[in-house]
């Protein structure tokens, strides 16, 4: 490898935490794609602007997505990175992988790219950053002997992705990684064949600590909850109180609906069920003493999105309870319903929360059938003004 | 960006392999690109889609939307990768000689 010096890069290798630009070095040492990847991006830094090609399509066989094509804009300078292309590769539900199968997934791709992965991107996929077009088949064909598929792009279902649910987690109140590996066989073809006007994501959270970020970063959310009472076990709650836990100050008072009480005469922690709103707050701090309900299932939550027509939005609830049980019939129906109507009326970008923002959530639910529910309210009215079109009036009564 | 040789025309691709100017574009150019993206034979059902593409292009100056592809064609789009096993973007469109479809985000 040629000697370079990075020095605008260098100063992010500066404090107590883990740095790219120190992984990218370490890749360097091997990978003339990775040695140019760092220099171009000082050239970068210098000038202040980005140097990849925007887009660019590139795929294998059979496949309408998974690959996201790059292309260096200064290919003389850094021939190494001239092709220089992301394989999204469906990461395994809850992200557990043996040391074996990493072994050779890491073989694959030293093999046929630069060896610099995002462990991983935002979409939940392993993210191989860096090959040629070239080795774009032979790389996917090798990952497909030892068992790995490609995630999507495009205008398509993504990659679908959870939480470590019920495998890791004695707060899941639905088997999350089933579920995800359930919907990924069953949506191949949406997966691989980008059909839609943009992208629509699924991502599952066994219960409302949503550590799948699944309200904010999927258009259709399934969040794990119960529907009766949180169980609590007074003798382990006083235990905490025992040893110094300040239930008032850390539990009671800071329940968003004030559906806890403490009874001190009692030395009894009360909830009222109606007033809960599995906020999980209680549960986070007194693990020991309460747990989920034992009724569980999922709320549906719909539109949450970051990027492009409008900014960010958050999903907000479509179906307060729904029971998840294989084969997820249900979840299924209603995932197509929604689909299809997107897929006819949106238009190119046009994620489906901001669909139904344009059209009313009203009309939206009565073509996929759900009556409407006080639930699905995401905020109070700012206009107290409503109009009618006369006929509407005649149509809803 | 290169150039390629077609027929004894010079051809500017870009580095996907798409025509770099859609106005250059003749039917004698078709099985050089239909080669790139392992399409073995042209069929009739090949030509129908190829078709329909220039058409759309002609009539709106973009690639029609997927889904719209398959209703006005009557193929499904398991068939459309059976003709294109590259897919609708980067086979279809490259035989018919459209603007390289915009990437994914």
């Amino acid at each position: 490898m040629d000697e370079f010096k990075t020095p605008l890069l260098d100063e992010l290798e500066k404090g107590d935490w883990p740095s790219f630009v120190s992984e990218i070095k370490k890749a360097a040492k091997t990978s003339p794609g990775a040695a140019d990847l760092l220099r171009q991006l000082e050239l970068s830094y210098k000038e202040k602007v980005g140097h990849w090609k925007h887009g660019g399509i590139v795929g294998v066989r059979g496949y309408g997505g998974g690959v996201v094509g790059r292309y260096s804009d200064v290919p003389e300078e850094f021939p190494h990175v001239r092709e220089f292309h992301t394989a999204r590769v469906n990461q395994v539900a809850g992200f557990f992988y043996t040391a074996e199968k990493l072994r050779q997934l890491a073989d694959v791709w030293d093999k046929y790219g630069s060896g610099l992965y995002n462990m991983h991107g935002s979409t939940g996929d392993i993210i191989l950053l860096g090959t040629t077009t070239e080795n774009l088949q032979p790389c996917v064909d090798e990952l497909s002997d030892i068992g790995f598929d490609l995630g999507g792009s495009g205008g398509a279902m993504r990659t679908l992705s959870c939480c470590v649910g019920k495998a890791r987690c004695e707060k899941a109140c639905i088997d999350s990684t089933d579920i995800i590996r359930d919907l990924t066989m069953h949506y191949q073809d949406v997966i691989h064949r980008p059909q839609w006007p943009y992208k629509f994501k699924i991502k599952v959270s066994a219960c409302p600590n949503d550590c799948a970020a699944a309200s904010a970063r999927s258009d259709l959310a399934v969040m794990g909850v119960w529907r009766d009472a949180l169980r609590i076990d007074q003798e382990a709650v006083r235990e905490y109180i025992a040893k110094g836990f300040k239930i008032n100050e850390q539990v009671v008072n800071k329940c968003p609906t004030e559906a806890l009480s403490w009874d001190a005469e009692k030395q009894e922690l009360n909830v009222c069920t109606e007033e809960c709103t599995r906020c999980m707050h209680c549960i986070n701090v007194m693990p020991k003493a309460i747990s989920i309900g034992k009724e569980t299932g999922a709320t549906l939550l719909i539109g949450g999105k970051v990027p492009v027509v409008k900014g960010p939005m958050i999903g907000w609830v479509l179906v307060p309870f729904m029971k998840m049980e294989p084969p997820y019939t249900e979840l299924k129906d209603l995932v197509d319903k929604i689909t299809d109507w997107w897929a006819d009326n949106a238009k190119n970008r046009e994620r489906v929360g901001e669909l139904i923002e344009r059209v009313g959530l009203a009309n939206f639910l009565e073509v996929i059938g759900l009556k409407p529910v006080p639930q699905m309210v995401k905020a109070p009215r700012h206009n107290p003004y409503i109009f009618w079109n006369p006929e509407e009036v005649e149509k809803r009564g | 960006m290169s150039m390629v040789e077609i027929n004894g025309q010079q051809i500017e691709i870009d580095e996907d392999g798409f025509i770099v100017d859609p106005a250059v574009w003749n039917e004698g150019l078709v099985s050089y690109f239909a080669k790139q993206e392992e399409v073995p034979e042209l069929t009739e059902d090949h030509w129908k889609v190829i078709n329909y593409l220039r058409q759309y292009f002609k009539q709106f100056g973009i690639a029609p939307m997927i889904r719209k592809l398959c209703k006005d064609t009557g193929f499904t789009l398991k068939e459309i990768y059976e003709l294109f096993p590259s897919g609708p973007a980067k086979g279809a469109c490259k035989l018919a000689g459209l603007p390289k479809p915009t990437g994914c985000v």
